[in-house]
């Protein structure tokens, strides 16, 4: 089947899911991103890679990280950057989407970057939306979050340079976390040696092994020897019925504190993509601690979106 | 790939290192600064920083992000980062470069140095000069012009040793 993702000669089109690209391609996005990571350190932060062309950023959700990095990102390759933030309902959705897109491609833009409380969204509009456009997910309901996940990779590549020896665990939500979901894919693509859940049975999708992953429901064992720790946030929004106590009682299991931390490699990193829940799922001083690299996720989310966003509008040049 | 005979990279340099020297003095340059330009302009500016005793480290640039032919070829892999200093206002500036053709890269080049700031001067040296000039810049200095087929590009290798190779392509873009 034919990936929405790649166009007829293989090259990024959409970012719409870390499924279906392969090794090369990812590789290919943190390499990129690695080029426009030194930028920031320079006094001029800008580029014209993107001059003259308009990028709008549709968020149906909420979000402030996610939106600044992608709003700077684009604005560093001197694209113009139109941001729309549009609270809507979950039974708006076809018949009003399709209409926003058709309204905004009528003013000629040439990406969009879509965050939308309905798994698929992204997809839908790449499928919808008119030939030059490309679509970017910045996270779709429960199902994916790649930019997150790339950027996350970008971290981890920055201070264990390879994947093949790594063991990373990802702690919390996971049955209600599309960022997990795509950073368990990308994991798995770019060859991490061991990728491990840790939840309690409430907050672990059914049949959770078959994305490729070891699940563990004690946090002592799971943390034992790894190299990266990922934490997620308890995400109360989604939560429908009653998977858990209280949040005291999901601290003392499935926190992570000092004490458990000594259970990783001496060296391992702490990661988390915000926002952190400080005394619900990680105790303050590790997320202010030496091994937290929490804010050289956010600095990193600018390059990797940077990365991402020139890489699928290049592919768009060929038709020219 | 044939390496040619007739172009000597000592005899270049020496010549390029001359007519550097004489403009330098001729336009009164003030404590210059010298950028290569990423990755032959590089290794032959090294050379020159030294043989002309420049006091400013010398500078480095990759101009991959002000290429004008993104539309066309897409993104550049593994791109160096540039490292410019932090103040170019009112600075008199050496460009250096290995191959003149186009003259896309230097205009690249330019638009990056100002971004950085204004300078006071800036002039062009470079190893080579080939024909095929596309846009109303040219060299001020130069080891050597030569016209070739256009079919074929004129490329340095090195840094040490440092070396040319003619290669012959197929697409015209390639070339840019």
């Amino acid at each position: 089947m034919k990936n929405l993702q790649l166009n007829t000669e293989g090259k990024l089109k959409h970012f719409l899911s870390i499924e279906g690209l392969s090794k090369e391609v990812l590789t290919e996005i943190l390499d990129t991103a690695e080029s426009f990571s030194s930028m920031s350190e320079q006094k001029v932060k800008k580029v014209p890679l993107l001059r003259g062309k308009t990028i709008v950023i549709l968020f149906f959700e909420n979000s402030t990280r996610t939106r600044t990095t992608f709003e700077l990102a684009a604005t560093r390759l001197s694209a113009d950057v139109l941001t729309m933030n549009i609270a809507t309902s979950a039974t708006s959705k076809g018949e009003s989407l399709l209409d926003t897109i058709r309204n905004l491609e009528a003013m000629h833009v040439d990406m969009f970057v879509v965050r939308h409380a309905i798994s698929g969204s992204g997809h839908f509009i790449a499928q919808n939306a008119a030939p030059h456009i490309s679509v970017i997910n910045a996270g779709d309901g429960q199902h994916a979050h790649p930019t997150q996940a790339m950027l996350d990779m970008f971290t981890i590549r920055q201070y264990k340079h390879s994947f093949d020896n790594l063991k990373v665990a990802i702690i919390g939500d996971i049955l209600h976390s599309r960022v997990a979901r795509s950073q368990i894919q990308a994991l798995n693509t770019l060859g991490t040696q061991e990728v491990r859940v840790i939840a309690p049975k409430t907050l672990l999708p059914s049949h959770v092994e078959t994305l490729g992953v070891t699940a563990f429901n004690c946090i002592e064992e799971g943390l034992k020897d790894v190299d990266v720790i990922i934490m997620l946030r308890l995400q109360k929004e989604r939560m429908t019925s009653a998977l858990l106590p209280n949040e005291r009682e999901y601290f003392k299991c499935f926190g992570l504190t000092e004490e458990r931390l000594k259970l990783a490699k001496s060296n391992a990193i702490v990661m988390h993509p915000g926002p952190i829940n400080r005394g619900v799922e990680i105790e303050s001083s590790i997320a202010d601690g030496p091994q937290s690299v929490i804010l050289q996720q956010v600095s990193n989310g600018i390059a990797v979106r940077m990365a991402i966003m020139s890489l699928t509008l290049q592919s768009n040049g060929e038709t020219l | 790939m044939t390496t040619t005979n007739n172009l000597e990279i000592p005899a270049l340099l020496t010549k390029l290192e001359t007519e550097l020297k004489s403009l330098i003095q001729a336009r009164a340059l003030e404590n210059p600064l010298m950028i290569g330009i990423h990755s032959g302009g590089v290794w032959v500016a090294e050379e020159l920083h030294q043989r002309l005793k420049i006091k400013e480290p010398l500078a480095l640039m990759d101009i991959s992000f002000y290429r004008d032919d993104f539309s066309q070829l897409g993104m550049h892999p593994k791109v160096k980062p540039s490292h410019l200093p932090a103040h170019m206002e009112g600075r008199d500036i050496i460009l250096i470069d290995d191959v003149f053709y186009t003259g896309r890269t230097i205009r690249a080049a330019l638009n990056e140095i100002f971004d950085y700031g204004r300078p006071n001067k800036v002039i062009l040296g470079v190893l080579i000069e080939r024909d095929g000039r596309q846009i109303p810049l040219q060299p001020d200095c130069k080891g050597c012009s030569i016209t070739m087929p256009k079919g074929q590009r004129i490329k340095l290798t090195g840094p040490s040793p440092l070396d040319i190779h003619i290669q012959s392509f197929t697409t015209e873009k390639s070339a840019a």
